[in-house]
This record gives structure tokens, sequence and C-alpha cells, in this order.
């Protein structure tokens, strides 16, 4: 319902000031929205020429120099400029505090300068790519890193360093709006997954980012000033970067994950139309991969002379920490028993997300397995195992989030028709470039390689045509989106029927979100016999 | 082309092992996903919106799912770290009989040295059944030496020695990769593993020319660099003799003990002051810097060659 | 920054100090991490290399950073007295503790430029004119270390000292509320410095000199 006399945070001021010093975090999330998604697209470009230059066993569209810093300039992109701040920058800064019943982050200013910190990052790596790029892959493994590696090792690193404050700060304002600015009644098992999701992932941000803050000053400290703490001419130790760049870049997947998990733990009540399944233990075991994810970075670093009862001790937990999420994927599929399900796309991308995650988290089993390791890591199966979990998993749970929540956002309905059609054009696309990277891994395909054997083709030109597919699922949603802006239908305040605080305000939301602080009364995914029961008083 | 490729070749008893148990875990991998999969799909349409399925809620107690499932997968979760883990202790325990091989690797190739003195690049020639032992070491950044047809593969670091043991139970050829990304020519740093009869190798070895063996080559550089000037009988500092020493257990002059294998000679002539042997005045020289990874590894072979028999861990 | 007023995402200002207060915590919970790695990683050598990181410790001006530790404990003491009087009413006695506090900063700050100065004539600073010959390669990983550790630590002192002051100008301008949380959570900042040095001074200076 339109009225005029009622501003949204669209509309209620206007011009470019209004937005770029704007402390509200509704629009502070569409700040981070056009980011993410410049970044993605940046990031997506780098990894279509990949597969492209991948189809040929021999060097396709440029030089080894050329391709090495493509692969290096598509992880970067994409871990540190797209993944981790996806969902949290976005719906978290959005959505998060309507869930808990608050006006706003508990600082809001510092949101402001979050994203100010996270923008200058991202254009100071921008610059050093468009400048020439780097070519030391993502991980930035020593000695080759300082003494060894040419391109703009130092620009691209400090924009990375730069955009970790913006992390550590969003953690920050995170913990303290969950803690402090709940509403009355929303105790903390009263809260949406989401939130707990938002708030362990927040956990992560704050205690693990400064840790990639040091480890980068070291790596710049070398390069610039010529010395080598990590390099065996001095008498350092390569290995120590390793452990200290895994101890942040592990919980970094967690950070990563979290936030799509909790997507999907909202989005599966509300279109099975029932109450998640095993709340207590869903909340307590995100907690509990935050935790146990900062002690397992060692199995990255099982070949690389790693102390043996170190490499055992760390295979032992990194099994450990696979069995929360599993439990967490036993409880979205025990959700569905005795719903009352429907298919909107949310539920789709949801669907996409468990069936994928699954296969993802599977084959970090095989990983986990020393001696199985020896053999497939550095290979094209941790390759496809990773982008399982981010792309299958993270991306699938981005954009289930962002399909539920885009009419809260917006105010406005997108076309359910290509929404659906795009998420299983994304899914078989997905599955078409990455399920042979699985087999490619085992045969011994390693890491970052622009050339390769040529028995090798017929599966990387299956996984290249998969490519294409994926692609054009995601530069659909461009259309409809867009469509939906401008032209597409008003949105009420609840188009799905959920139980959520924030789908107790209008769409899109008036500034201060609630009209009047609501009083939340009950648990959340409160479906009685399908229908929703909302959190704050009866609807 | 000769068919799409689905299995690396399986060229020992151990990469039989693996396949065994990444076998084991395909099969716990395709139920589990089947088991997601079905549940969902099944679920999905039979809970559909509309559907007349009965949903009086029959479930009430979550906690007995909720333990069931938690203890199944950490179960079988156990089960598969303490196989992989148990396999890949094997890699920790060559045989005593494993003939020795250096490797090198630098920016964009492998350097391999036979006992023999043969030398090769980019490729490896070895007798089928015997098990080999190789020293790695790096001379620029980290490389990684990777064969897939035996399922193994090690980092190579600079400033330190690696390795690595296998013993190839089939005859062929087989791909030779870096894993480990380290510049522009990553890609093509790598070549084969030739595994061969006996009778074959042995002809290979003469073809390779008549050469010095490794220990006499570092018998000649242990003159060269003045190595034995302290170290051998006459010399004009104390320094210990080295007859006998490989393998055994050397007390420091910090009261610990270390036993004196490949990585304790390559350290002691790199960095002398680190581990002084009891008794001793920290005098001796470095040498890093001044001896390539080449010849490190000549030397250490003459070390290894004057110590006692079956010294080797 | 009044805090008469209170952000309109609180209720009441109580609740807003307590978040001012957990977000300063958690704060300090991501510089201890941020030093935690450096001093890890310090550690890590330490223990791989004791006899070269002790022999370049000793190279270490023990007594100015003995001085140092003292200058800088005085200084907390201070703050506490300046949190302590402003709770009780006064306006004054705050301003001068702040002022204190800030000073013996500021001359710790002193005290560490002429370490580093003598540093420099003795050469003993990595990538300028460390003498590799004469103290080997361990040695200057050790004092990389060490100036990176001094290095930021004096950075976090002297913004802690920017903090102070601008406290002090508030406090003498009537802006702090007296029943407010901001000295106190600038305490805790100045505080969280002291303590990152008492860590770094034994594990730094005092390496191998017990005996």
């Amino acid at each position: 319902m339109n009225a005029p006399h009622q501003p949204s945070y669209l509309s209620a001021t206007v011009g470019i000031r209004s937005w770029l010093l704007t402390t509200d975090h509704k629009r502070i999330a569409l700040l981070y929205f056009a980011g993410i998604t410049f970044f993605f697209f940046i990031g997506g470009i780098a990894a279509t020429l990949i597969r492209l230059e991948l189809i040929t066993p021999g060097p396709t569209l440029g030089s080894p120099d050329f391709y090495n810093r493509l692969f290096t300039m598509h992880g970067i992109i994409m871990v540190w400029f797209f993944l981790i701040p996806s969902i949290p920058t976005t719906m978290g800064n959005f959505i998060l505090p309507m869930m808990i019943g608050a006006r706003d982050l508990a600082f809001p200013r510092l949101n402001l300068a979050s994203w100010y910190l996270y923008m200058a990052g991202g254009l100071i790596t921008l610059a050093a790519l468009v400048l020439g790029g780097l070519d030391t892959g993502w991980t930035f493994y020593e000695p080759y890193s300082t003494f060894y590696a040419t391109g703009y090792l130092i620009l691209g690193v400090f924009g990375i360093f730069v955009s970790g404050f913006s992390s550590i700060l969003t953690g920050l304002n995170f913990i303290v709006t969950v803690h402090k600015l709940r509403a009355p009644g929303m105790t903390w098992y009263r809260l949406p997954v989401f939130v707990w999701s938002t708030y362990a992932t927040s956990l992560i941000l704050v205690l693990a980012t400064p840790v990639l803050a040091m480890t980068l000053l070291m790596l710049l400290a070398e390069r610039v000033l010529h010395v080598g703490i990590f390099s065996p001419q001095l008498g350092g130790d390569p290995i120590l970067f390793q452990h200290m760049f895994w101890f942040y870049s592990h919980p970094a997947v967690y950070i990563m994950i979290l936030p799509s998990m909790g997507v999907i733990s909202e989005v599966v009540p509300v279109f099975a139309r029932k109450p998640l399944f095993g709340y207590t233990f869903v909340v307590w075991c995100s907690i509990a991969i935050a935790a146990i994810g900062f002690l397992v970075w060692g199995h990255h670093m099982f070949v690389a002379g790693q102390a043996l009862y170190a490499s055992l001790a760390f295979s032992f937990l990194s099994y450990l920490v696979a069995v929360p999420s599993a439990i967490k994927v036993f409880n979205w599929v025990a959700t569905l028993h005795e719903g009352w399900i429907r298919f909107d796309a949310p539920m789709l991308y949801a669907f996409g997300f468990i069936g994928l995650f699954t296969i993802g988290g599977l084959t970090g089993l095989f990983l986990a397995a020393l001696a199985v390791d020896v053999h497939v890591t550095d290979t094209y199966f941790v390759v496809a195992h990773f982008h399982y979990i981010m792309v299958g998993g993270a991306v699938m749970g981005f954009f289930a989030g962002l399909h539920y929540w885009w009419p809260k956002m917006t105010g406005r309905l997108y076309p359910d028709y290509w929404a659906r059609f795009a998420a299983i054009l994304a899914f078989f696309g997905f599955n078409l470039t990455f399920f042979p990277q699985f087999i490619l891994g085992y045969l011994g395909m390693p890491r970052r390689y622009q050339s390769y054997p040529p028995e090798f083709q017929v599966w990387h030109v299956l996984s290249s045509a998969g490519a294409s597919i994926l692609a054009a699922g995601y530069a659909l949603p461009l259309f409809y989106f867009a469509w939906s802006i401008l032209r597409g239908p008003r949105a009420p305040a609840n188009p799905w029927g959920a139980t959520g605080l924030e789908w107790s305000t209008r769409s899109p939301p008036p500034p201060e979100n609630f009209v009047e602080t609501p009083t939340v009364v009950r648990a959340p995914y409160q479906y009685v016999q399908g229908e929703p029961r909302m959190q704050a008083g009866d609807v | 082309m000769p068919g799409l490729p689905f299995w690396p070749p399986t060229a020992s008893g151990y990469a039989s092992q693996i396949n065994v148990l990444f076998g084991a875990l395909l099969i716990v991998g395709a139920l589990t996903a089947g088991l997601v999969f079905f549940l969902m799909l099944f679920f999905a349409n039979k809970y559909r919106h509309g559907s007349n399925a009965d949903r009086s809620g029959t479930t009430k107690k979550t906690w007995r799912f909720e333990v069931s499932w938690t203890a199944a997968t950490l179960l079988i979760f156990v089960g598969l770290a303490v196989w992989g883990a148990d396999i890949y202790l094997h890699l920790y325990n060559p045989p005593a009989n494993a003939v020795q091989i250096f490797v090198v690797g630098k920016q964009w190739m492998w350097k391999a040295q036979h006992p023999g003195g043969q030398r090769e690049i980019n490729a490896l020639h070895v007798p089928v059944g015997q098990p080999i032992r190789l020293v790695l070491a790096s001379q620029d950044v980290i490389h990684s030496f990777f064969i897939p047809a035996l399922r193994i593969k090690q980092d190579v670091v600079p400033g330190r020695y690696e390795t690595m043991w296998f013993r190839a139970d089939k005859v062929g050829r087989y791909h030779l990769f870096c894993a480990e990304y380290c510049g522009t020519d990553h890609a093509h740093m790598g070549g084969w593993i030739t595994v061969m009869e006996p009778r074959d190798f042995g002809r290979w070895l003469q073809a390779q020319g008549g050469q010095e063996t490794l220990a006499a080559q570092g018998k000649d550089l242990f003159r060269r660099y003045g190595c034995s000037g302290c170290h051998e009988a006459g010399g004009t500092v104390r320094a210990p003799r080295l007859e006998g020493v490989f393998g055994s257990p050397v007390p420091l002059s910090d009261g610990s003990v270390v036993i004196a294998d490949e990585r304790y000679v390559r350290d002691s002539i790199l960095d002398p002051k680190a581990q002084v042997a009891a008794g001793y005045a920290p005098v001796m020289p470095t040498f890093a810097g001044q001896i390539g990874e080449d010849d490190l590894a000549k030397l250490v072979a003459y070390v290894e060659s004057i110590g006692p028999e079956q010294a080797r861990r | 920054m009044s805090e008469r007023a209170i952000g309109f995402q609180y209720a009441t200002i109580a609740q807003q100090r307590e978040a001012s207060t957990l977000g300063m915590w958690a704060f300090l919970a991501t510089e201890v991490l941020f030093f935690g790695a450096l001093i890890a990683a310090y550690l890590n050598y330490r223990i791989w290399f004791g006899e070269e990181f002790i022999a370049a410790a000793s190279l270490t001006k023990v007594a100015l950073g003995t001085a140092n530790t003292a200058v800088l404990l005085t200084s907390s003491a201070c703050m506490a007295m300046a949190v302590t009087t402003f709770d009780a009413g006064s306006k004054r006695a705050p301003i001068m503790w702040l002022a204190a506090t800030a000073a013996l900063g500021l001359l710790f700050v002193a005290i560490k430029a002429t370490e580093w100065w003598l540093e420099y004539q003795e050469q003993l600073v990595p990538a300028l004119n460390f003498d590799l010959a004469r103290h080997g390669g361990v040695a200057e990983i050790f004092f990389i270390f060490y100036f990176c550790a001094t290095g930021l630590h004096a950075l976090h002192l002297l913004i802690g000292i920017g903090i102070v002051t601008w406290l002090a100008v508030g406090i003498g301008r009537g802006r702090i509320e007296p029943a407010g949380s901001t000295t106190r959570l600038v305490g805790l900042y100045w505080h969280f410095v002291d303590i990152v040095w008492i860590f770094l001074f034994p594990l730094i200076y005092l390496a191998g000199r017990t005996t």
C-alpha cells in the first residue's frame, strides 16, 4: 500500500549526499550491494577468461604470465571483495536490525565508515589489477610473493589490508547490536537463525581478520624493505607464513558460508510453512562451526612439511568440524517433512544450496583423510570442492536471500517464472562446470596450470561449457531485477506470509524500521497448520 | 586420444590402498548425498502445497533424531580419519633398503641425481619393485613434487630437506608435475617418471655415461671446500670426525641429542652454529650462499657413504 | 560527540553506554589478536633460534626500555586517577591527570625515538643499515620484529595520546558527561596499550637477561 505521506527509507531524503553520507543501515546495505555486485562481475569476467583459456591444452588467450595474473585476480576479488562481505554487509546490514526489532545497528556511523573502508580497499586492489595485476595466487605463498613475484603486489595487498578493517568493524557492530539492541521479549532463543549465523560470522570476523592484517603487514614489510622474515635467505621459515595465513583463511571460509546457512534456515521454514526442525541444535551448530573452525587450519598444509602429529590432529579436527554442518543439513531436510512446500524462487535456490553444499561438504571428507589429501591437494579436486561450497553453497544462499528479501528491500516484486528459470539454469550450469573438476583432480590435474596434458581436455571443455550456462544463470537476474525496480508490481508488507519481525513493517520499510518498537512474544518460525503466527503479537 | 580418462594409472601397492579408501569415501559420499537428495525430492513431492499427505505432526521429539544422526556422523567420520591416517603413516616409514635419489627443484625444472652420479632433468628413471627414497630440496621458491600414478606429493621448501619414498610396482611411464604454484612456467615444470624392469634400468644407468658416484663426487667437494682440513685426521682445528656419524645419535652442546640424518648434515654446512656437537667449539664457518643444492646433495651422499651400514632412517 | 543525546536506535542512555562499552571490549579483542599474531610469530623464532635471539636481544637498550616501562605504568596510574576524579565530580583534577597521562605518553615516545636513533647509529636497522656480516641473518629477523612491534605499539600510543588530549579538551569544554562511559572507555584503551608493552618488554628486551 503506497501512502505518499509516509516515506520509505528510499524516498525519505534525496540527493547523492543523502546516500554517501547516510547512516541508515538499509541505505548502507544498498551501497554495499552496488560494491559487491560490481566486484562479482569483475571476478566473473576473470573466471570467464580462465575457462576460455582452459578449453585448449596449450595457451589460448595469452602468455603464462597473463594466465597467472588472471587466476590471482579471480581469487583475490572473489574472496575478499565479494564472498567475505556479500551476505553480512548486504542482508546482514539491511535485515538483521529489523529481525531483532531494532531501529539501526549499534554504531551507524561506524557502519558507514566500514563501507568507505571496503570501497577504498577495493579500489586500491582494482588499481593494482588495472595497472597490470599480480601473479602470486590469492594465497601469497613465500618466498615467491616477496622475492620472485612480479607485478603490483604492494598495491594489491594493501587494498586487502584496508578492506580487512571494514570486516572487523562490521563484525564488531553486529556483535554489539545483537547483544544490546534486541527488542523487548526478543530473548536469545527467540532470535531467527539468520541472526545467530550472522553473530557467529561476526565472531570470526572480529577474531580472525586481525591475524590476516598482521600477516599481510609482515608480507608488505618484506616486500617493501627487501628483508626476509619468512625467507630462508636470512634463516626465516616459509611455512610460518602458511600457518599465519591459514589461521585466518580457514575461519574465513566459515565467514563465507555461515551467513548463507543462516539464509537457508530462514527460507526453508517459510516455504515449507513449518517451524525449523531442531532450532536449538541448528543455532549451536553455528557457534560450533565458528569455534572449531579456528582449530583446523593445518589441513591446508598436510604436504607442506608440517609435523606428522600436527597433521594427525588437524585431520581429526577437520572431521569434527564437518559434523555440525551435517547436522544442519539433516535439520533442513527434516523441516520439509509434513510441510506445505511451495517452490518459489527462494526455495529453489535453497534446494540447490542443500544439494550442492552437501556434495561440497562430503568432498571435504575426502580432503580431511590424510592419505587421500596427499594425492588430491593442489589439484582440481580442491578447486571443485571449494567451488561447490562457495558457489554452489554461498552464492546460491546469497541468491536465495536476495530473492527472499527483495520485495522487502525494494518494495517491488519480480517475475517468479524468470527467477525460477534462472535458479534451475544456474544449478545445471554449476554442476556441469564443477563436477568434471573432481574427476580431473583425482586424475592428477594440478591447480593454476594454463597448459595441461591433452588427455585432460575433454573434462575441461565440459567444464567450460558449463561455465557459459552458469554465466547465463547469473546474468538473468540483472534483467528481471532491473525490470522489477522499474516496472515491478508493488510488494505488500508480507508477500510470503512469513513470521519474522522484518515482515511486520512496510515494504520498503520506513527509515526508522518500525513505527513502534515491537514486543516479541514467541519463538521464530511459528507456523501452525501452515499458517504463520507473527513473532510480535498476532497477525 | 584413447578414450575418456576417468581414473589415473595405479602404479604401486600404496596407490591401490588410496584407491580403496577413495572408493570407500565415494560410497559414503554417494549414499549420504543420495539420501539427502532422495529425502528432499521425496518430501518436496509428498508435502508440496496442495497435496493431501498426512501432516498430523507425529514427530514431536526432535532430540532423538539429533542425537542419532550426530552419533552416526561422528562414528563414520572418526573411522575415515583413522583409516586415512593409517595409510598416511606408511609414508613415514621408508624401508631400510631404499635407494636414495636427490632431487632439486628450481624455477622451472626438476633435477635428479642418482647415487651412481647419473643426472636427469624433468625425468626420473627407477627400477620396478625397488623402494626409492627421494631427498628433495628447492633452490628458490616452494615447489611440489607430484606423481599422480603413485598418489604421492611433497612440497619442496627452500631452506630445508623434505623426504618421500615410494615403491613402483608397475612398469610404465607416468606424469610428474609441479603442484605448488611457482611462477611463469609452473605448468611446464614436469615430465615423466619411467619405471623399468631391473635389467632395462641397469642398461639405462650404463647408457648415461661414466661418471663418479654421487658419494665420490661428494668426496672431491669435501676436499675442495676445505672440509677435510678440519674433519679429517691431521686437521689443524679440532673438529668431529665424520666416519660412522651418519645415522647415529649426536650429543649437542645444549644437552640434547639428534640423529645425524641428511637434514643434520645439510644444516651443519649452512648454519653450523645452530647445532654444535658437544665438546667442540662453535668455530665452523658457514657455507651459506657458497654451496648450491646440487653440491650439498653430493656432500650429504659422501658423509652418508662413510657412515655405518644401513644408516638411513 | 555529546553524550547527553541518545542515538535514535537506543531506548535509554544506559543501553547506549552498555553498547559503547561492549564495543570497546570487542575492539580490544581484535587488537589482542592483532598483536597476538605478531607475538606468536616472534615466539616461533625465539624458540627456534634461542641462542641467536638472545644474542640479538642483548643489543637492545634495556635501561631505556625499563625506564619506558616505568613511564607507561605511571601514565596508566594517571589515567586511572583521571577516571576516578572525574567520577567524583571534579573537572580540574581529571584534566591535569589526563595531561600527565599524555605527557608521559609523549615521554615514552621520545625515549623510544632515542632508542631507535641509537640503534640507527649502531647499524641495527634492517633495510636501512643493518650490519648483516657482523650480526647475522637471524639477528636481522629479531630486529625486524623489534621495529615492527615497537613501531606498531608506538603508533597505537600516539593515537592514544591524541584521544586523551581530545578527552581532556572535551571535559574542559563541558561536553563529556561525568556519569558517562567515555572516560572509562578511553581508560580501557590506554590500559590496553600499556598491557601490550608489558608483554613486549620482557619478550624482546629481557630475553636471556635473567641469568
